[in-house]
């Protein structure tokens, strides 16, 4: 018997707190890569310099049953600290940064210029011929602009990748390591 | 590392790498190291002739040093010790790594490494030892700096042993270890990240006690986290056995956990395990898992894997739960620690077997074992590989022995025709499958257990892939036997070919092997050789007699298979029990990927 497994693929997004030491990022993605899981973002930076964390934002995909053993695999790298799936922890927001050069004339670059003021994107660059747009939001908004930039222009796109957090007050992931004195073996 | 981060109150003492390399072994309580030398380690071998901290064994191939750290390290419950230089060196350790890895064995591997300044520049003897050791490793460490020195090596044994242990490398660049740097000792507090949860959920002891007690048929099916977890482990798995009366079976890696010689043991479990034991586990209604992780050699065919049970599993590694096989009550912890608090649960809650039930289960359990599925019979004057082996169990039953295998047919028989009594006796490579791991195994058994009886059950074609080591046996005085079932083919290659391939025995028979009487003469050893089924005695007692290494060449019928057998891709209720058992089907295009 046992759970029924839920054989859909979900989509996660997943933080995790990692020591920042030479290798750790190598270490995640021979994980994924070695056991086959999907990876479909991955972002990466130092977040506390003087305790030396980083922190990974992954998006990934798979059935409950894979992501349970992501997360489990995760968790049991030496340097990962914290691994939180903000998918289901609660509610979270996603945004991601995105630079779109789009290259057109005439009447096509006032309708650019239109649709970058709808999705609040900024020119930061422009010849007689072609925009560049900075653009934040979640991977869809991003989605939707690329593709109507796709509609009226030649286009280049350069995207940062998800960066994640959870709603609310909770601190769910401190970035100041706890006691080390504190022993989680006796917990429970 | 970050423990730099740390304020550090205790005196230090300021000495080079390679020397606090050896006071970090020695703080560790290391006896001994399993290596080879070379460029880029010479600064510890120098530091290991001026001061004899160590015991260092010289082994003649980086493969057989792992391999002889993890003989030692699953005889004594301690980490093995390997050091070998970069390069070739490190490259030639992979594959015992990647052994301990599969198996759970606590190895701390110290690698030598071109100097800081050189890394990356393809110099000679040079491999990214730490990107190639990432998978096959628990953790790897890269040393850049001799001020992290001693708190890695601290971390290493602390990451090797605890938890789920593992292999962990510690890479050297040769100028960290000429540096000069602080030492400190192993109480010194740090930071380390790793600390693996020991002692369950009291709340899921308590479901699993509470559908213990509801079972009407229930196994036991424990593995190598019994053994891991020390003998105490392997004592209350006894103990509850005991209190319930419930049938037992163990996976490869968990023999000498139960003692065969109670009547509650069904023998292995798995491909080639018993009638008995695979049947139990098929019609189950409550199976307790502990310290085994649903390997496919254990489960067959997945969707079929005991389809009517309510699963417990017992597992130190949270990513073993739910991994292959759904269960119903995972607890997390450590085996003795989690078995002690059941037990003393059971007794809390005054719980009994429900014995009416319970005796019908064992009836029917009896009349599969009535099969006597292990049955030979031995006519003739050729001997039959599982008579060899079954006559030399009966031979040091009784005796203080350490059994390692090769891997292949005469692992499998070794482990069917064995009895265990007590954890820590039987070396065998189980989740990768290594052939030539028995002989350097043995090597390292006989170091850490110099008057008691090793033994290496081998087939002749593993024995040739690590027969270097017989030069080690011979410069240490290491009288290991080695017991060549020889049937002159790489019988489980040949095994498949007979019964999923046609018979089309593609390279799998040894056209030409060596003289091994003569061979283990020239290594200073003991050749002997039994022809004929009436020799076989003899032999035996002969070798169990000499005091120095022995190579007995046990010439045994070159056609035998190793049954039962379940085939890739089939279920436990599928099994073959002989020869004259056809398949039932042809194997499926699904089995036949399978290996």
């Amino acid at each position: 018997m046992g759970q029924q497994e839920d054989a859909r693929e979900q989509r996660r997004t997943i933080a995790v707190l990692v020591d920042n030491e030479p290798g750790v990022l190598a270490r995640v993605i021979g994980l994924f890569s070695g056991r086959g899981y999907n990876i479909e973002s991955l972002t990466v930076s130092e977040v506390d310099p003087v305790a030396g964390f980083s922190r990974i934002t992954i998006v990934t995909s798979g059935t409950s049953m894979v992501i349970e053993q992501i997360k489990a695999q995760l968790a049991r790298l030496v340097p990962v600290h914290e691994v939180h799936d903000l998918s289901t922890e609660g509610p979270h927001i996603e945004r991601e940064l995105a630079l779109i050069k789009v290259a057109n004339r005439g009447d096509a670059r006032i309708e650019a210029l239109r649709i970058a003021d709808m999705f609040r994107a900024r020119a930061i660059d422009s010849t007689l011929e072609s925009f560049v747009f900075e653009l934040t939001g979640n991977p869809g908004k991003i989605n939707a602009f690329v593709g109507l930039m796709e509609a009226i222009g030649t286009t280049e796109v350069c995207r940062g990748g998800v960066v994640a957090i959870s709603r609310g007050s909770n601190i769910s992931m401190v970035t100041v390591d706890g006691d080390p004195e504190d022993d989680p073996t006796q917990a429970g | 590392m970050t423990s730099a981060t740390q304020p550090d109150t205790e005196p230090q003492t300021r000495m080079t790498g390679a020397a606090i390399v050896l006071k970090a072994l020695q703080d560790q309580g290391v006896d001994v190291v399993f290596g080879y030398p070379g460029g880029a380690v010479l600064p510890i071998y120098d530091e290991l002739f001026t001061t004899n901290a160590v015991r260092h064994i010289l082994v003649r191939h980086e493969q057989g040093a792992v391999h002889a750290a993890e003989g030692y390290a699953r005889s004594t419950g301690k980490v093995g010790v390997v050091l070998v230089t970069s390069g070739p060196g490190a490259t030639n350790a992979v594959t015992g790594l990647t052994d301990a890895l599969m198996d759970s064995i606590p190895i701390v591997c110290l690698t030598g490494q071109v100097p800081t300044h050189l890394i990356g520049n393809d110099a000679f003897q040079e491999a990214d030892t730490t990107g190639i050791t990432r998978p096959c490793t628990k953790h790897n460490y890269l040393v850049k700096s001799v001020d992290h020195l001693s708190d890695i090596m601290h971390e290493a044994f602390h990451v090797a042993a605890r938890g789920r242990p593992g292999p962990v490398v510690i890479d050297l660049p040769k100028d960290v270890l000429f540096a000069d740097g602080p030492y400190r000792a192993p109480s010194a507090p740090r930071r380390t990240t790793y600390r693996p949860r020991t002692v369950p959920d009291q709340d899921a002891v308590e479901q699993a006690v509470d559908l213990i007690a509801s079972a009407e048929r229930p196994v036991f099916y424990g593995g190598g986290g019994l053994i891991n977890s020390g003998p105490e482990a392997s004592r209350l798995l006894t103990e509850f056995v005991q209190m319930t009366g419930y049938p037992t079976t163990l996976t490869l890696m968990g023999l000498g956990a139960f003692p065969a010689s109670d009547r509650r043991f069904l023998g292995m479990l798995g491909m080639h395990g018993t009638y008995e034991a695979n049947l139990a586990m098929y019609n189950c209604d409550v199976m307790i898992n502990i310290g085994a992780r649903f390997d496919d050699r254990v489960t067959g065919r997945i969707s079929d894997f005991s389809p009517r049970s309510r699963k417990i599993h017992v597992d130190i590694d949270p990513s073993s739960i739910n991994k292959n096989v759904p269960v119903d009550v995972p607890v997390i912890g450590d085996a003795a620690t989690v078995l002690a608090r059941m037990i003393e649960t059971w007794k809390r809650k005054g719980c009994r077997p429900r014995q009416d039930a319970l005796a019908r289960w064992w009836e029917q359990i009896d009349s599969w074992r009535a099969r006597d599925c292990l049955a030979y019979s031995q006519d003739g004057s050729v001997i039959k590989p599982q008579h060899a082996i079954r006559r030399l169990f009966e031979k040091i039953r009784g005796r203080d022995f350490y059994i390692t295998t090769e891997v292949g047919q005469h692992q499998m028989w070794a482990a069917q025709y064995f009895e265990f009594e007590e954890p820590n006796r039987w070396m065998t490579s189980g989740g990768l499958g290594t052939m030539g791991y028995g002989l350097p195994a043995a090597l390292g058994v006989q170091v850490a257990h110099p008057d008691a009886l090793v033994i290496d059950v081998a087939g002749e074609a593993s024995f040739l892939m690590n027969i270097q080591e017989l030069s080690t046996l011979c410069q240490y005085g290491l009288p290991v036997k080695a017991f060549i079932v020889n049937n002159q083919w790489m019988g489980m290659v040949r095994q498949w070919q007979e019964l999923i391939h046609g018979g089309r025995y593609s390279e799998s028979y040894t056209a030409s092997l060596p003289d091994f009487v003569k061979l283990a003469e020239s290594f200073g050893g003991v050749g002997l050789i039994a022809r004929t089924a009436d020799d076989l005695d003899d032999v035996i007692d002969e070798m169990l007699a000499v005091d120095r290494f022995v190579l007995a060449d046990i010439r045994v019928s070159k056609e035998e298979n190793c049954f039962p057998m379940i085939p890739s891709g089939a279920a436990h209720n599928e099994m073959l029990l002989g020869q004259d058992d056809r398949m039932e089907h042809e194997t499926s295009d699904d089995g036949m990927v399978l290996v």
